[in-house]
C-alpha cells in the first residue's frame, strides 16, 4: 500500500529529525514539546507501517532510494526557526490531509482520525512559534523569514498525487496556501515567492530521490540494527 | 500542612524572636508535619533544600544527554519510542523540580545560571559516557534503580513541595527502571554479541551506580543535619546496602554478573557483603575530571546560549501582545 508507506516515511523521518533536538532545545518546555511531537509522529509511522509490513524491516532495512517521504521532512534541523518553519509547512499539510482521509472509507481512515487530533496540536505549536519568532525581535524575525524562504522550494512536493491516497491534492494545496499565507502575515513575515519545487526532479522524495543529508541520517538511524542481522531488541 | 504557619502566634505565645519560631519548626518536624513554602524555616534548612533540590533538578536535565545520545540510533522503533518518552519525562521532572525549588525563593533562571557556571552540581553518574545501546538499559536498571532507592524515602521528606514532587517522579522512574531491565533482558537472551554488550554495560555502570549514594557515612558532610531535619531518612550506606541487596537477584534473573569478586551473601547481617568502592574516582568525577564532565556542561551551556534569541523573541512577542491588549482595554 504505497500511500501508507509514503505517509509513514514522512512521519518517521520528521520524528527522527525532531528527536535530534533532545538535550539541545532553547528552553526546557521545548524539550518536552519537541519530544512530544516526535513521539506522536513515531506512533503514526508505526501504525501506518503495520498496514504495509514489519515496521522495523521497513524502517531499518530499506535504503535511501526506497524511502518515499517528501524531501521537506528530511531537511536538517538548522536553527530553531528552521525547525519551526519545517514543522509549520508539514503540519499545515498533514492536518487537512488526515482530516480528509478520516472522512473516507479507506483503510487509513481510523488511523487518520486519531492522528488528526495530534497534528492539530503540532500545528498550533508551530503557528504560535511562527508568531513569536516572526513578530518577536529583529533577529528572530530575520531568522524566521530566512527559514520560511529556504524551505519554500520543498513545499510543492507535498501536493504531488500519491497512488492510493484518497484525497484531492489540488484542494489540499489551495487550503494550505491560504493557511500559510494567513499565519505568515500575522507573524509580519512575507510569503516567499520563489519556485515551490527543487530544480531537478518533480515529486522527488515520493519517487525515492532524496537530498544529500538524508543518506547520512539513515546511516545513523540504521547502523546498529543493520550491524546485528536477525537480532531482536 | 502549614506546620509553622502559626509561627507568628506560636512565637507570641512562647515569648519572642527566632527561638520561638525554631521551637515551633522543630516541633512540626518532630511531629512529621510537612513544612510548606510560607512557613518559617531556618535559613540553613532553606539553603540545604535549595542545594539538594537544585542539584536534583540539574541531574534530570544533564541526565537527558547520555540517553539522548542513543535516540537517533535506537535499534527498533519500539525502543526508540520508549527512549524518547523517557527523555521527555526527564525534562518534565526537571521542570517539576525547578518549580518546587522556586517555592524556596529562588528562580529557574538563577538556578540554571549557577549550573552553567559550575556553582551547583548535578549527579556524578551523568559524567559517564553511553558507549553502546546496552548502556541505555544499564542506566534504566542501575542508575534509575539507585535513584529510586534514594528518592522513595524523599517522598516522606519534611518539605512538602519536595515530597510531593518525589511521589510523582518516583512513579515514572519505576516505570523507566522496569523498561531498562526489560531492555537488558532482551539483550542478555539475544545473540552472543548482544549478551556481551549487556554484560559490558553492566560492568561499566555498576560501580558508578553504587557511588550515587554518596560518600560513606563517616564522610558525608550534610548527613547529620539533613537527618535531623527529616530531609534524609536513611544513611548513604544503608541505602547503598539496600540497593545491592535488590540488584543481586535481579542480575541473576538477567543472566548477567556483577563485576565484584567480593560480592557474597552474609548470613549474619542478612545482606550482601561487597567490595571496596574506588572513592578516588568518585572524588575526581565530582571535581570535574570524569570522562564527560566537560562535554555535558558544554552542551548544556551551548543549548542555553544558542537558545537565547528564541527566549528573547518569546519575551518580546509577549510584551507586544500585553501592550496590544492594554491599548484595546483603553479603547474600550
Amino acid at each position: 500500500m504505497s500511500a501508507a508507506l509514503a505517509l509513514a516515511d514522512d512521519a518517521l523521518v520528521l520524528s527522527h529529525r525532531l528527536g535530534e533536538w533532545a538535550g539541545h532545545a532553547p528552553v526546557l518546555e521545548e524539550e518536552v514539546a519537541l519530544a512530544n511531537i516526535a513521539l506522536d509522529l513515531l506512533g503514526q509511522a508505526r501504525s501506518l507501517y503495520s498496514l504495509v509490513g514489519d515496521e522495523d524491516e521497513l524502517a531499518y532495512l530499506r535504503e535511501e532510494r526506497a524511502f518515499r517521504n517528501v524531501q521537506l521532512v528530511e531537511q536538517p534541523d538548522g536553527d530553531f526557526a528552521h525547525t519551526i518553519a519545517r514543522q509549520l509547512y508539514f503540519s499545515a499539510y498533514q492536518l487537512p490531509l488526515y482530516r480528509a482521509l478520516a472522512a473516507t472509507d479507506s483503510a487509513l481512515a481510523p488511523l487518520a482520525a486519531k492522528a488528526a487530533k495530534e497534528v492539530e496540536y503540532h500545528l498550533d505549536h508551530a503557528r504560535l512559534w511562527t508568531l513569536r519568532l516572526g513578530d518577536g525581535t529583529d533577529e528572530s524575525h530575520t531568522r524566521m523569514q530566512r527559514a520560511c524562504t529556504a524551505l519554500w522550494k520543498f513545499t510543492g512536493e507535498l501536493f504531488q498525487p500519491v497512488e492510493g491516497l484518497d484525497a484531492d491534492p489540488a484542494a489540499l494545496e489551495a487550503e494550505w496556501l491560504v493557511d500559510i499565507g494567513e499565519v505568515l502575515e500575522r507573524a509580519t513575515l512575507t510569503l516567499p515567492d520563489g519556485p515551490r519545487r527543487g530544480g531537478w526532479a518533480a515529486g522527488a522524495g515520493r519517487q525515492g530521490l532524496h537530498t544529500e543529508p538524508f543518506g547520512r541520517m539513515l546511516a545513523e538511524m540504521q547502523h546498529l540494527h543493520r550491524s546485528h542481522p536477525g537480532a531482536t531488541w | 500542612m502549614t506546620a509553622v504557619a502559626g509561627g507568628a502566634s506560636a512565637a507570641e505565645g512562647a515569648g519572642s524572636g527566632e527561638d520561638a519560631f525554631l521551637a515551633a519548626f522543630d516541633a512540626a518536624v518532630a511531629a512529621e508535619e510537612r513544612i510548606e513554602p510560607r512557613d518559617w524555616m531556618p535559613d540553613a534548612y532553606r539553603a540545604t533544600l535549595v542545594r539538594q533540590m537544585a542539584q536534583h533538578a540539574h541531574s534530570e536535565i544533564i541526565g537527558m544527554q547520555p540517553e539522548a545520545n542513543w535516540i537517533t540510533r535506537a535499534p527498533s522503533l519500539r525502543r526508540k519510542a520508549i527512549l524518547m518518552a523517557k527523555v521527555q519525562d526527564e525534562a518534565g521532572h526537571g521542570l517539576y523540580l525547578y518549580s518546587a525549588t522556586e517555592t524556596l525563593g529562588t528562580g529557574r533562571d538563577e538556578l540554571l545560571d549557577k549550573l552553567h557556571a559550575g556553582r551547583q552540581k548535578y549527579s556524578s553518574i551523568f559524567n559517564y559516557p553511553t558507549l553502546t545501546w546496552a548502556d541505555v538499559g544499564a542506566i534504566g536498571w542501575l542508575v534509575d534503580g539507585a535513584a529510586i532507592t534514594n528518592q522513595v524515602p524523599l517522598c516522606r521528606c519534611s518539605y512538602g513541595p519536595y515530597a510531593r514532587a518525589m511521589i510523582r517522579i518516583c512513579k515514572e522512574e519505576s516505570f523507566h527502571q522496569r523498561q531498562g531491565f526489560e531492555l537488558l533482558l532482551a539483550l542478555s537472551e539475544g545473540t552472543p554479541e548482544q549478551h556481551a554488550m549487556a554484560q559490558d554495560a553492566v560492568d561499566r555502570w555498576w560501580w558508578p551506580s553504587l557511588m550515587m549514594f554518596g560518600p560513606p557515612d563517616g564522610e558525608s558532610a550534610h548527613s547529620a543535619q539533613s537527618t535531623a531535619w527529616k530531609i534524609k531518612r536513611f544513611s548513604n550506606d544503608e541505602l547503598r546496602q539496600r540497593f545491592v541487596d535488590i540488584c543481586v537477584p535481579q542480575a541473576e534473573a538477567l543472566g548477567l554478573t556483577l563485576p565484584d569478586p567480593d560480592l557474597r551473601w552474609n548470613e549474619d547481617k542478612g545482606g550482601h557483603d561487597f567490595g571496596a568502592i574506588d572513592w578516588s574516582e568518585f572524588q575526581a568525577v565530582l571535581k570535574g575530571n570524569g570522562p564527560c564532565n566537560e562535554e555535558r556542561i558544554t552542551q548544556r551551556r551551548r543549548a542555553h546560549e544558542d537558545g537565547a534569541w528564541v527566549r528573547d523573541a518569546a519575551a518580546a512577542y509577549a510584551a507586544k501582545q500585553a501592550a496590544g491588549s492594554d491599548e484595546k482595554a483603553v479603547a474600550a
